[in-house]
């Protein structure tokens, strides 16, 4: 082998292992996203620091929804619970709304099954956030991404 | 016509949760509409929902305009004994909504 040889390819080694990051760069960052909750500064002041556990509650939404008007929602938390761990509260955050405090919705009375549905207002593509709280103080968290072809609250009509 | 239609089983188990559904006749006006001459149109949201099982608070929900029109929820409460659960909603011009069905317990 000449030197020049070498010189070429080293290049395309080079240039092959810059390829292989370039590849990895967007969908790390993407990763990173699902695992962690967004940035919400209504939700950020209702934990005051506390870091909710991301197990337990199962926040169910349609990954695209063609009209934000309305959009299909259930949150459930998974037992079993005992009145010293019930589910006392939900509370429901939203990354991109003109009000980010959609609904918190409350247990005051011991029930087995914790599970609320309801519909939503969405007005962009967004991601959504459950918080629930026990009785013993334990914050456990869920998010759902939704993509809304048509915003929920911007039509004139 | 009837400002809610409520949906609860016909009997439900002693001790066991039981499927509560219901859909509140209302705009949720959001507040960001406007009307035909470019007015627009205030906010009116139902604020506070809650239910009531024999006189107990067992459910509640703290809305905004991110709850859409008619909201509909749909939530559990634990069997007791017969009764009535008795539903109220106010919303933001004050105005006070109720409605009851009644709960069979075997």
């Amino acid at each position: 082998m000449t030197p020049r040889e070498i010189h070429l390819s080293s290049t395309r080694r080079l240039l092959l292992r810059s390829g292989v990051a370039l590849a990895l760069v967007p969908w790390m960052p993407a990763r990173a996203a699902a695992d962690d909750l967004p940035e919400i500064p209504a939700m950020t002041a209702f934990l005051a620091g506390r870091k909710p556990r991301l197990a337990a509650v199962r926040l169910t939404l349609p990954q695209l929804a063609d009209n934000g008007q309305t959009v299909p929602m259930k949150v459930a938390v998974d037992g079993p619970f005992t009145p010293a761990t019930r589910v006392t509260a939900i509370n429901l955050f939203s990354e991109s709304n003109p009000v980010p405090e959609m609904a918190a919705f409350e247990f005051p009375a011991f029930v087995e099954r914790i599970e609320v549905e309801s519909r939503v207002r969405l007005a962009a593509s967004q991601r959504i956030v459950a918080v629930a709280s026990l009785a013993d103080g334990t914050l456990l968290a869920s998010a759902a991404e939704v993509i809304v072809t048509i915003a929920g609250c911007m039509d004139g009509t | 016509m009837p400002d809610a239609r409520i949906t609860v089983p016909p009997s439900v188990a002693r001790g066991k949760p039981f499927e509560v559904r219901i859909i509140v006749r209302h705009p949720m006006e959001t507040g960001y509409r406007t009307d035909e001459s470019g007015k627009s149109i205030p906010r009116n949201v139902i604020r506070t929902f809650t239910c009531r099982y024999n006189g107990d608070v067992v459910f509640s929900a703290r809305m905004s305009s991110g709850i859409a029109a008619n909201p509909y929820l749909r939530f559990f409460v634990t069997a007791k004994d017969s009764g009535q659960l008795a539903f109220e909603w106010v919303d933001d011009n004050g105005v006070r909504g109720s409605d009851s069905a009644a709960v069979t317990v075997v």
